[in-house]
């Protein structure tokens, strides 16, 4: 609950103040202060301590994954911040607003991990999306920014239209909105509503975090969105409407999970396989993360089609990597002149630790042991075996993960490997610091995971 | 205890050693750990028991994993295989130098600390953690040190290995959601009652990723590209070492897991491993590249080790197990030849070289020696285990035995026309001004030699060392 209002407020100071400070940098200092305190009122609400406490009749719940799992996001805000934060005051005239659109942002993500009712997860996803859409056009003399920005917006009201009927369907088959109603129609001739109402509210749903066949905006929007705006809509966000996704058909739809489960299992595999095939073909890195930000996606989709404890653990655990790691290889990504791969050529040469950093963001994205990556992986695939049935899944889904390999090592094979000249970028020492320090998470959840899944339980 | 300081001592030893700047220095701390290694195990062998061997600590409870290490007589000879050759490595090409030469010994290190991990892990999920480990470091050293090609080369050596490992996680993690109390100890998993078709489809999932990494027909052609572009110190440990992981998986992982399944497919498994025998000795003798030659030769050598695995009788396994060994050390033997060949005259095609021997006599017959212990001679070490091996498959099908012993013939053909072509003959252009080994690699090849015959003569040692591990494995079978 704090963590709402504080976002939200936050996001208001942060407009205000770019009336009164003239000052372009304060704008990060001030968004920091403001993640920072996200967490520590996040991290009261997970103690227990809430400042503010009502749940609006039921309809946010607060258990103890949203809790963890928004506590996640925040700690990626805040590397995100961190490392990107200069860059996003560099991308237009008004620093300030983008902050603020980014605080709203954040409050959309809190609604959508925490929504106990349809209407908020519906009012979540829209506080979400129509920041983005500016974010994405910020770039405003730029030609493929405008383009993006306006299919993005075109796109994403599409889906949302889509979403509210599939919404209207349910509450007609159900008669509410609650999640917990959801399962069982009010009369057995309303079946068809809810179930049509369910398909509507997937697909929807699916256009949201990118899963194929409803993905085709998303190389388009992350290509053409300044680069620093892509980090941060390729990761936080992603998750975040993942764990909407997750927690609503585990929460509501769970019953009839025998009816949706082949769609799911078969949305999983159309990602994996246009997400990791499309990635190998790709010249410019920025492209290729898009692509690859669709694979990982038909990974996570694993926890939905799955729904156990272990998908929880699963979801988690891909949240955190998949952030970390995606933010660290974008913040080096923004600063470099060129974005194709040949621009990584001789890279290590020059910038032997950050060249290091990114290697250890790439393994851990393509899965290999020692990252957290891998258990991230092993997390989904472990929740998938543990279903039982639909083996063909998994094994498409590692099979995938090994093309993965490919186009992820196609960078360190560049950074390494090639002869080049090798560019350096513009770093400081406190940069350097913060990326090691991701670089030291990565590593630490890849040996240790239940660092983080045991706060599930304790 | 032992267990784990053979882990800890190269990893450790690995990572303090890219903060080594100067060469010299860093090949002699990396030679220094190596033999830290070779000691402890020795230390370990001789005064420790079980307890002292083994060990096990919490690593994640949660998934019911810990960590946990065995040390059997099979792991205990693989061990000693990995910390023997890793110093002779060191030695034989001391003078080889490297570009950036800490991060080339650390990771040479850290290699070794996976390669030993995967022989002692006795947690299904350790051991697919120090299975992928190994291959981390080793992708570096080829892409970053290899010949010309090596980054296609070494990329098509990961990915395959990768896809292997990646369907074998699929089956540990279906395995493991078998085990009553969702366990990944070893024997958690050797417990649980599988029924046949169960074990049918999960034999190829572990056993595609073994065949991969050993290589067996027809998953091999990464192998020649890979050995061949590799720098020669990573080919020693791709071949001596890394080949072995696959040949050790099979005998603690594949046949306790799925025994009905190893005896049911036992023949497909054992006409593919023959058929990689008879191909490969063949195309080795239409090479030109000694590297290529060698690897060829291998894969050949290997086939037969995959075979004899799977013939389900104790000649056949205790031969296998001995020619880990052997294999190990007499392969790490012809490499150091053709390392040092390669130094000194800078190709390793055999219609450029000739008429060494009259110049450099001492490598010619540390050279002769190795390579008839290479074609299996009696008194060398590999004889033991070959003819052991062929025991076996003769006793399960002797045609196997007959066609797979066609090789033999052919390993004699192009092992005795590489020693004619390159060392005897008259002496062009680029050998005429050979000269003799250095001390340092003739130190290296000396131990190799000696090694070959104490085994040869006298392999009971190794025959106790393995003989738990054979009993165990006859006792699943029945």
């Amino acid at each position: 609950m704090n963590l709402i209002i504080i976002s939200a407020v936050w996001g208001i100071v942060m407009m205000f103040s770019g009336l009164f400070i003239k000052s372009k940098s304060t704008a990060k200092t001030i968004a920091l202060v403001g993640a920072v305190a996200l967490l520590i009122a996040n991290l009261f609400d997970l103690g227990g301590v809430m400042l503010m406490n009502t749940n609006f009749n039921g309809m946010l719940l607060f258990d103890r994954f949203s809790l963890v799992f928004l506590t996640v996001v925040i700690i990626a805000l805040i590397f995100y911040f961190l490392l990107s934060g200069k860059h996003i005051e560099e991308v237009g005239n008004h620093p300030y607003e983008y902050f603020a659109l980014i605080f709203f942002v954040m409050c959309g993500v809190a609604l959508v991990a925490v929504f106990n009712n349809l209407l908020i997860l519906f009012i979540g996803i829209e506080i979400i999306s129509i920041p983005l859409y500016i974010l994405t056009g910020s770039d405003k003399r730029n030609l493929k920014s405008n383009e993006a920005a306006l299919k993005y917006f075109l796109m994403g009201a599409f889906s949302t239209g889509i979403l509210l009927l599939g919404i209207a369907f349910i509450y007609g088959g159900t008669g509410s909105f609650q999640v917990e109603n959801l399962s069982v129609p009010s009369k057995d001739v309303y079946t068809i509503f809810l179930a049509s109402g369910t398909v509507l509210v997937m697909i929807a749903l699916s256009f949201k975090v990118s899963a194929a066949p409803f993905h085709f905006w998303t190389p388009d929007v992350y290509d053409g969105a300044p680069t620093v705006f892509t980090s941060f809509m390729a990761t936080i966000v992603k998750v975040a409407l993942f764990v909407g996704f997750l927690n609503l058909f585990s929460n509501a739809f769970s019953v009839r999970y025998a009816d949706w489960k082949l769609t799911v299992a078969i949305i999983t595999a159309l990602t994996l396989f246009i997400g990791n095939i499309t990635a190998v073909f790709q010249q410019s890195v920025k492209r290729m993360l898009a692509y690859s930000s669709i694979a990982q996606a038909g990974f996570m989709m694993l926890t939905v089609f799955a729904i156990n404890d272990m998908s929880k653990q699963g979801m988690l655990l891909y949240a955190a990597a998949y952030c970390l790691a995606t933010i660290g290889i974008f913040s080096v990504l923004v600063k470099m002149k060129d974005y194709t791969f040949d621009g990584f050529n001789g890279f290590a040469k020059k910038e032997p630790l950050v060249a290091f950093v990114v290697t250890v963001c790439l393994l851990s994205l393509a899965g290999i042991p020692l990252t957290a990556g891998f258990f991230a992986k092993y997390f989904v695939l472990a929740a998938a075996v543990k279903t039982g049935a639909d083996l063909w899944l998994v094994i498409f889904a590692v099979l995938m993960a090994a093309v993965s390999v490919y186009y992820y090592f196609r960078v360190i094979q560049a950074m390494y490997f090639k002869e080049g000249e090798g560019h350096t970028i513009e770093t400081n020492p406190m940069f350097k610091v913060v990326l090691v320090l991701v670089a030291a998470l990565i590593i630490l959840l890849g040996v240790l995971p239940s660092l983080l899944t045991n706060r599930l339980i304790f | 205890m032992v267990a784990f300081l053979l882990i800890l001592i190269p990893l450790l030893g690995g990572l303090a050693a890219f903060f080594i700047k100067n060469e010299s220095t860093v090949k002699l701390w990396s030679l220094l750990v190596s033999l830290t290694g070779f000691v402890t195990i020795c230390v370990g062998l001789i005064n420790g028991n079980e307890a002292t061997r083994n060990f096990e600590t919490d690593w994640l409870p949660m998934l019911g994993s810990s960590f946990a290490l065995k040390m059997d007589g099979m792991s205990a000879l693989l061990c000693l295989l990995a910390t023997i050759t890793y110093p002779i490595i060191f030695i034989s090409t001391w003078n080889n130098t490297y570009k950036a030469a800490n991060s080339f010994f650390g990771l040479m290190l850290l290699t070794q600390a996976g390669i030993i991990g995967v022989f002692l892990a006795a947690d299904g999920l350790l051991f697919y953690f120090f299975w992928e480990l190994a291959l981390i470091p080793v992708y570096f050293l080829c892409s970053k040190w290899g010949g010309e090609k090596r980054i296609a080369a070494t990329f098509k050596f990961f990915v395959y290995t990768f896809v292997g490992s990646l369907l074998m996680l699929v089956g540990l993690l279906y395995l493991y959601n078998q085990t009553p109390n969702l366990s990944f100890s070893l024997q958690a998993l050797y417990d649980v009652k599988l029924t046949v078709a169960q074990q049918a489809w999960l034999f190829w999932l572990f056993f595609i990723a073994f065949a991969i990494k050993m290589p067996v027909f027809p998953f091999h052609t990464w192998q020649p590209d890979a050995y061949e572009q590799a720098p020669t110190a990573v080919t020693m440990v791709l071949s001596a070492l890394m080949v072995k992981m696959g040949l050790f998986a099979v005998v603690r992982w594949l046949i306790p897991l799925f025994p009905a399944a190893a005896i049911e497919y036992s023949n497909i498994v054992i006409i593919l491993s023959v058929i990689g025998m008879v191909y490969a000795s063949i195309l080795a003798m239409q090479q030109d590249d000694l590297k290529r030659l060698v690897a060829y030769a291998s894969i050949a050598h290997i086939g037969l080790m995959s075979a004899a695995l799977f013939v389900n009788n104790e000649s056949g396994l205790q031969g296998a197990m001995i020619q880990f060994f052997s294999h190990g050390v007499n392969v790490l033997g012809m490499w150091i030849v053709v390392d040092l060949i390669e130094q000194q005259f800078g190709t390793r095609k055999m219609s450029e070289l000739g008429g060494i021997a009259q110049k450099a006599p001492t490598l010619t017959i540390l050279l002769v020696i190795v390579a008839l212990a290479n074609v299996a001679l009696p008194l060398t070490n590999a004889f033991i285990g070959e003819f052991l091996m062929f025991n076996g498959l003769f006793q399960f099908n002797g045609w196997y035995a007959a066609v797979g012993g066609v090789s033999i013939i052919l390993s004699a053909v192009y092992t005795l026309r590489m020693i004619q072509k390159v060392f005897y003959g008259n002496s062009n252009a680029v050998t005429a001004t050979a000269t003799d080994i250095g001390s340092m690699a003739k130190i290296g090849l000396a131990i190799i030699v000696l090694v070959i015959f104490v085994m040869g003569i006298f392999p009971k040692p190794v025959f106790a060392l393995v003989h738990d591990t054979v009993t165990m494995i006859l006792g699943i079978y029945k």
